[in-house]
């Protein structure tokens, strides 16, 4: 095969074609480069039938040349209308953007293949795809901030979204020992890094160059490593013995650890003399409320996240009868259930802004209803009442938010009287923010807005070249997959630092495109749309649940129902490849598409294009799929990708195999292949 | 054949019509007829037309002879009456179905087999009466169900996949309809529902017997380099007369094509068929000006397609036999059957 002359030849999708380039005078003309389809998959037909065409195409050159040279002195035409090229779907984007699950997904986990595994029952491989891309299946499982949900298709097909975060906890909880399946890391490469805090960030980070050979010594802070995941996620939520097992599972793999050892100094770190520096030191500073009262109230005030630690290293054992936790984001979530699990009897989340404006997960906020806190919104805290000393209730003041034109917020007294409630301790979670006095400002990080360093957006490397920044330090609070993300970008930048080459080269993707067509009717996925709902997780007995602060809330899908839930996956990585070149425009595919997805017009401006579709392609974060001119009409295939199943009915009614069902696994660059 | 089941799930963004269905209401099974036959795309049009026209699905009667073509009417309207006939006797049933229920909307399906060669009889008579009713042939040229013979109406010069010359002529269904009194002729082609689907909804608005022809490519026996009816033959020679627009009752034409260069052709129930000329010496009611330019066309190896003939004022059979107004199958034993009495006075008054 690699010595086969394919001189003229190339392939697209299945068949081959002939191509003769255009001399630079004509190509404004004809384009630069003649190609016409030989409309076979066979190489040695190809090589016998092309000779024939590359004189027809060479002497249609040669007619141009002639016309060119009579028409030397005469103006050409403009061309006005502006006419939509044929999609480049050989830029692994294009499809990569039709697998939306994966998109959205910062660290862009293969969702349906996994989900597939899942249904052929292979969670230990569904497990490894997931821990290839995002480090921490079986905790992601089940803290995840689920960007992949909303993009879900079936969001717009079917109503509701894949249970994605759930079915990646079913690979977790059903996998056997995966030891083996773990890659085995390089013997040293003699480079060391060192890693300051011990999350997810710099967890990714180990894992990463740990496998290329480096060095790789974690410093944290606390006696042991998880960083937010272990200090602010509640055990009812993620159980200790899932993030041991995940933390250890990286850990493991070689990587140093110096526990109970706060870095307080930059200075004094970067003697010992790493070769990289990556800081994952998280957003550790959990905002304050400066209220009348607040001093006075001191020993019954507590700062969320800070509370939330003292309780998972086992310091904090009890809360007072009645709490009122401030805050709407997900940290007062956890903060009101475990006041119940430690104990309080009466638990209230008081919130400034509007219910539905809160800033905490729609299903967190449903959990915490749940257990029957309630969640009173448009209450802006005043004071704390203090008698005799102490701590006693607490006054707001009722709001409704106005918006102006410029659709900016604002909360507006409403003037009705002062709310006053009792409590005996309050739970401030109203934000958290980065704490950077131990960074000296005279070792070469800038710093900028916000006292923030100034970290470069595409390397993750600080104005000091040899310190890298990534998860929550580098630019203030997100999520776990963000930090994994972040981790194995800056892993590939402090590869390459360390190698001396340009950070700005990043690896591409791998991608494969494989058909799944089997036989004349036989499909290697399953293509029948489950009309199924979302399944529920099923909860823990609640009377229980609210006694015991370990006990897990959440049991996670049983075998027949992940395989259920697995089926309502719409499979949107196989893709719907089209090869123009193949196509007799019979309209079968037309016909046969359930959601009308395909269309053949003439070409025109894209706006214009996606208007004169079956059904106009009006969501415009979708892409459309343009084909070639095609040669009977001179029309082009337009395919919406929006709605699209992914049921393979085009390629199924196809009679000349143009349409075919192909694999698309995208696969993000990482440091180790 | 196809063994995926066809989601029922549809765009969100599909339409509906006066009677608030979707296109997809109006669909029948899965075809089971060979991927890319051009049949399917004519019951894809048949869908198409019945959706936009309101048509209630139940006041259909699809009916049907013996073929591929015949196998078709499983694949439309799954909601409406259907009968599948003996082959070639689709006209028949067509008849006595009609006689005794004036009030349904008949569609006939048939193929050049059923209707050029072993109904060929049933046919002629069928258009001669001017039952009120669409005959669709879905013309490809070759019998496709026994594997790819000629039919009467495929073309002289054309040869068959294996290479076999075709010895006879070929029969030109049109222009007999034309010639027998049918009042509603056309011919068309599966692979253009700008063209098709204007038409067939003008011929379900028609009243009388309305004829079309459509060419519809056998992908499995009649497509190959010599064929005639192959979509990049027919694609090549097609000889547009007219685009058409079907303009429903009470709508205001939007088309804007230049005066002078439209032909309108009013239909029973208010509608209107606005066709934009495309051929100068085009005239839709002009009988003898219609079977030459057919004849040229044929001539000159082209195909010609469009709205070939129309007289909506025609009387049809109902009216031809002044049959009462109230359908046959509504009337009780009394009135079917008066009794001796009744027919000793008529006996009697023709003596």
């Amino acid at each position: 095969m690699s010595n086969a002359d394919t001189r003229y030849l190339f392939k697209r999708y299945n068949t081959w074609w002939v191509k003769v380039a255009v001399p630079k005078t004509l190509r404004e003309e004809l384009g630069y480069d003649l190609r016409r389809s030989l409309q076979t998959h066979d190489l040695d037909k190809a090589q016998e039938l092309r000779w024939q065409v590359v004189e027809q195409l060479k002497a249609k050159i040669d007619q141009a040349k002639s016309q060119e040279s009579l028409n030397l002195f005469s103006v050409p035409e403009q061309t006005v209308t502006q006419h939509v090229p044929p999609t480049d779907t050989a830029n692994p984007q294009y499809y990569h953007k039709v697998v939306e699950c994966q998109h959205a997904c910062p660290a862009h986990t293969p969702v349906p293949e996994y989900i597939r595994q899942i249904s052929q029952g292979n969670y230990n491989e569904a497990y490894m795809l997931n821990w290839e891309s995002n480090v921490f299946p079986g905790i992601l499982g089940r803290t995840c901030d689920r960007p992949c949900e909303p993009a879900c298709r079936r969001t717009r097909t079917h109503e509701k979204a894949v249970a994605i975060c759930r079915l990646k906890r079913v690979t977790y909880d059903h996998k056997d020992d995966i030891s083996n399946l773990l890659p085995t890391p390089e013997i040293s490469n003699g480079k060391t890094v060192g890693l300051i805090g011990g999350g997810p960030a710099s967890l990714t980070v180990a894992r990463d160059l740990v496998m290329m050979g480096y060095q790789c010594t974690l410093f944290e802070r606390d006696p042991q490593a998880g960083g937010l995941m272990r200090t602010n996620i509640p055990s009812f939520r993620l159980p200790e013995e899932v993030l041991n097992e995940e933390v250890d599972q990286v850990l493991n793999l070689g990587i140093e650890t110096v526990f109970n050892s706060e870095i307080k100094s930059m200075k004094e770190f970067l003697e010992k003399d790493f070769d990289a520096v990556f800081v994952g030191t998280g957003a550790p500073k959990g905002r304050d409320i400066n209220i009348e009262g607040r001093e006075a109230a001191d020993k019954n005030i507590h700062i969320g996240i800070d509370w939330l630690t003292s309780i998972a290293f086992e310091h904090t054992k009890s809360v007072g009868k009645k709490v009122i936790v401030l805050g709407g984001g997900n940290t007062a979530m956890d903060c009101c259930r475990t006041a119940i699990r430690l104990g309080a009897e009466e638990v209230k989340v008081a919130v400034r802004s509007p219910f539905d404006q809160m800033k905490a997960s729609e299903w967190e906020i449903e959990d915490a209803l749940g257990e029957g806190i309630p969640i009173l919104d448009n209450h802006v805290p005043k004071r704390f009442l203090i008698k005799d000393e102490k701590l006693v209730g607490m006054e707001f003041e009722k709001v409704e938010a106005v918006f102006d034109e410029e659709g900016k917020r604002s909360l507006v007294p409403t003037g009705e009287d002062p709310i006053i409630l009792e409590c005996d301790d309050v739970l401030v979670a109203i934000g958290q923010d980065n704490a950077f006095e131990w960074i000296e400002r005279d070792i070469g990080i800038e710093f900028g807005e916000w006292d923030m360093p100034i970290v470069d957006k595409v390397t993750f490397q600080s104005s000091n070249e040899k310190i890298f920044f990534g998860g929550d330090a580098a630019w203030g609070p997100e999520n776990i997959i963000w930090a994994a993300a972040h981790g194995h970008q800056a892993a590939i930048s402090i590869d390459k630092f360390c190698k001396s080459l340009d950070l700005y080269d990043r690896p591409e993707p791998t991608t494969t495109l494989i058909s799944q067509k089997m036989g004349v009717h036989e499909w290697s996925y399953n293509n029948d749309i489950s009309q199924a709902k979302r399944f529920l997780v099923p909860h823990a007995d609640q009377k229980n649940a609210l006694k015991d602060l370990k006990m897990e809330v959440e049991l996670g899908f049983d075998e027949i129902t992940a395989l259920e839930e697995a089926e309502r996956c719409l499979n949107c990585d196989i893709q719907t490849v089209f090869s123009e070149d193949l196509c007799i425009e019979c309209d079968a595919c037309v016909d046969i598409c359930p959601t009308d997805c395909i269309s053949f017009v003439h070409n025109d401006s894209e706006e214009n294009l996606r208007n004169k579709l079956r059904i106009p392609a009006i969501n415009l974060n979708q892409q459309i799929l343009v084909s070639e001119e095609l040669e009977q009409t001179s029309r082009v295939m337009v395919k919406d990708e929006d709605v699209c199943l992914h049921c393979g009915l085009c390629a199924e009614r196809c009679p000349t195999g143009a349409w075919d069902m192909q694999n698309f696994l995208y696969q993000e660059a990482k440091v180790y292949s | 054949m196809t063994y995926i089941v066809k989601p029922k799930n549809h765009h969100p963004l599909l339409e509906k019509n006066e009677l608030g269905l979707t296109r997809r209401d109006y669909e029948g099974a899965v075809s089971t007829l060979c991927a890319g036959c051009g049949h399917d795309s004519i019951s894809s049009a048949i869908v198409e037309a019945c959706f936009q026209l309101s048509i209630e699905s139940y006041k259909v009667a699809k009916l049907s002879g013996i073929g591929c073509s015949s196998k078709a009417p499983a694949y439309f309207l799954n909601q409406s009456h259907g009968f599948n006939s003996v082959h070639g006797r689709m006209p028949s049933i067509a008849t006595g179905a009609a006689m005794a229920n004036h009030e349904l909307l008949y569609l006939g399906i048939s193929g050049d087999g059923d209707s050029a060669s072993i109904g060929i009889g049933q046919f002629i008579h069928c258009a001669r009466r001017q039952l009120n009713m669409t005959y669709i042939v879905e013309n490809n040229g070759t019998y496709g169900l026994t594997k790819g013979q000629f039919s009467a109406t495929n073309d002289l010069e054309s040869k068959s996949k294996y290479g076999d010359d075709n010895l006879f002529p070929s029969i030109d269904l049109p222009s007999m309809a034309i010639q027998l009194g049918a009042s509603f002729v056309a011919r068309s082609f599966s692979g253009d529902k700008e063209q098709l689907v204007p038409l067939l909804k003008a011929a379900l608005s028609h009243k009388g017997f309305s004829f079309l022809d459509i060419i519809s490519p056998c992908v499995t026996f009649n497509n190959h380099n010599t064929s005639t009816k192959s979509y990049d033959y027919i694609r090549e020679h097609n000889d547009a007369l007219s685009r058409p627009d079907f303009v429903p009752s009470g709508k205001e034409i939007l088309t804007d094509y230049p005066k002078g260069s439209t032909v309108d052709v009013p239909l029973h129930d208010g509608s209107l068929l606005s066709l934009e000329k495309i051929s100068e010496n085009y005239d839709p009611a002009d009988k003898i000006k219609a079977i030459q330019n057919i004849q040229e066309s044929q001539r000159d190896g082209k195909v010609l397609t469009g709205l070939l003939y129309a007289d909506p004022e025609a009387k049809d059979l109902k009216e031809i036999l002044n049959v009462s107004d109230k359908p046959l199958n509504e009337m009780d034993l009394n009135d079917l059957c008066p009794g001796s009495e009744k027919l000793k006075d008529i006996n009697s008054g023709l003596k």
